[in-house]
């Protein structure tokens, strides 16, 4: 049975394509067949953070009007052959997308894959409402900072209102993926802790993602940050909320947190 | 840097956590918002019934912390203003 996951914010820029691309690549790791759906009509990103800008055909739009049909716009993943990438168009706007459309698109998905991961916009407009619209699960990512807090706030609101579970007075599943976080800020009060997010928002934690130049690195050389170093601290806490994702009991461990006597008197930051 | 940290500033980040308290704890009552405009709107029909009076001079505002909730009110007349009845 196929699982429809998107992934929010409300904010840009906190790590919502990145981890699209680092969980998608770590599910197609575990040789589970795996699309990650752009729905950033207009500022299309994944392609480019999967190392996939120069092999996009068609798009997302082209499948809902019609214009090619699914296989044609699918590309798949050079390093796993399990991954999928379907793009968003970077030409049109945000209004080609229509309800029917993406219903269409996602049900058709359904029938080839085990994980369709949808990678939400920025905002609370048509583009974030339709990318959250048919998930079973999602998974909100957070940066520990005011502003991003209170939007993802907003976005379990609109999960808990505006999907298709939420209409059907089912109970949408949510996850907090807190990313960028620097335990040696937080652990001198410089920054939100991990229990402070948790009490805020109150939905349960799917992992803890540092902040780490292997993030940059990894988009920089066009892989997801699972490929391209998978022993580097942000590729494990990605493998680990992947496990947990699919029902794997694993503890949390707040990254940075084993450091050594010598990072603990000199350190200024964690990996 | 770390010297004038240890001296001088102030741990933040329990203040980011009391902020987003108070705010979301308001933000996530439905109720929050409308009620202000709701009241506005009623208190300026009230008052339209007996004196004429701007639209833009009637400001309701409403407070909220942990402990205490304050809803202000501030009505400006105009200097002349007609009373309509006694």
């Amino acid at each position: 049975m196929a699982k429809v996951v998107v992934v929010t914010s409300g904010k840009g820029g906190v790590g919502k394509t990145t981890s699209t691309a680092a969980i998608g690549a770590a599910l197609a790791q575990r040789n589970e067949r795996t699309v990650v759906v752009d729905f950033d009509v207009g500022l299309r990103n994944l392609d480019l953070v999967m190392g996939a800008e120069r092999r996009v055909v068609y798009d997302l739009v082209n499948v809902i009007q019609g214009d090619a049909k699914l296989p044609q716009a699918l590309i798949r993943d050079k390093r796993l052959e399990t991954l999928f990438l379907l793009p968003a168009s970077q030409t049109r706007d945000k209004d080609s997308l229509t309800p029917e459309g993406v219903e269409r698109v996602i049900n058709d998905l359904k029938k080839h894959f085990d994980w369709i991961i949808c990678d939400s916009p920025a905002g609370i407009e048509r583009g974030a409402t339709l990318a959250m619209r048919h998930a079973d699960m999602a998974i909100v990512v957070a940066n520990p900072e005011v502003s991003s807090v209170r939007d993802s706030d907003r976005i379990i609101g609109l999960l808990d209102s505006k999907t298709l579970k939420a209409e059907l007075g089912e109970r949408m599943e949510k996850h907090l993926l807190l990313t960028r976080y620097d335990s040696m800020r937080a652990d001198r009060g410089d920054m939100l802790k991990v229990d402070d997010v948790l009490e805020i928002l109150s939905i349960p934690l799917l992992g803890i993602i540092p902040e780490s130049t292997d993030v940059l690195r990894a988009s920089n050389i066009g892989a997801p940050v699972t490929l391209a170093d998978n022993r580097s601290a942000p590729a494990m806490a990605y493998f680990d909320a992947v496990r947990r994702l699919t029902g794997e009991p694993v503890p949390i461990a707040i990254p940075g947190d084993r450091r050594s006597l010598f990072g603990k008197i000199f350190g200024r930051r964690a990996a | 840097m770390s010297f004038l940290r240890f001296f001088g500033k102030q741990r933040s980040a329990p203040l980011a956590r009391e902020r987003l308290q108070i705010l979301l704890a308001h933000e996530r009552s439905p109720a929050g918002s409308d009620l202000v405009s709701l009241l506005r709107e009623e208190i300026l029909a009230v008052i339209a019934r007996h004196v004429q009076v701007d639209q833009d001079k009637v400001c309701v505002k409403m407070d909220r912390d942990e402990n205490v909730s304050v809803l202000e009110i501030d009505v400006e007349l105009p200097l002349d203003a007609v009373v309509k009845a006694a």
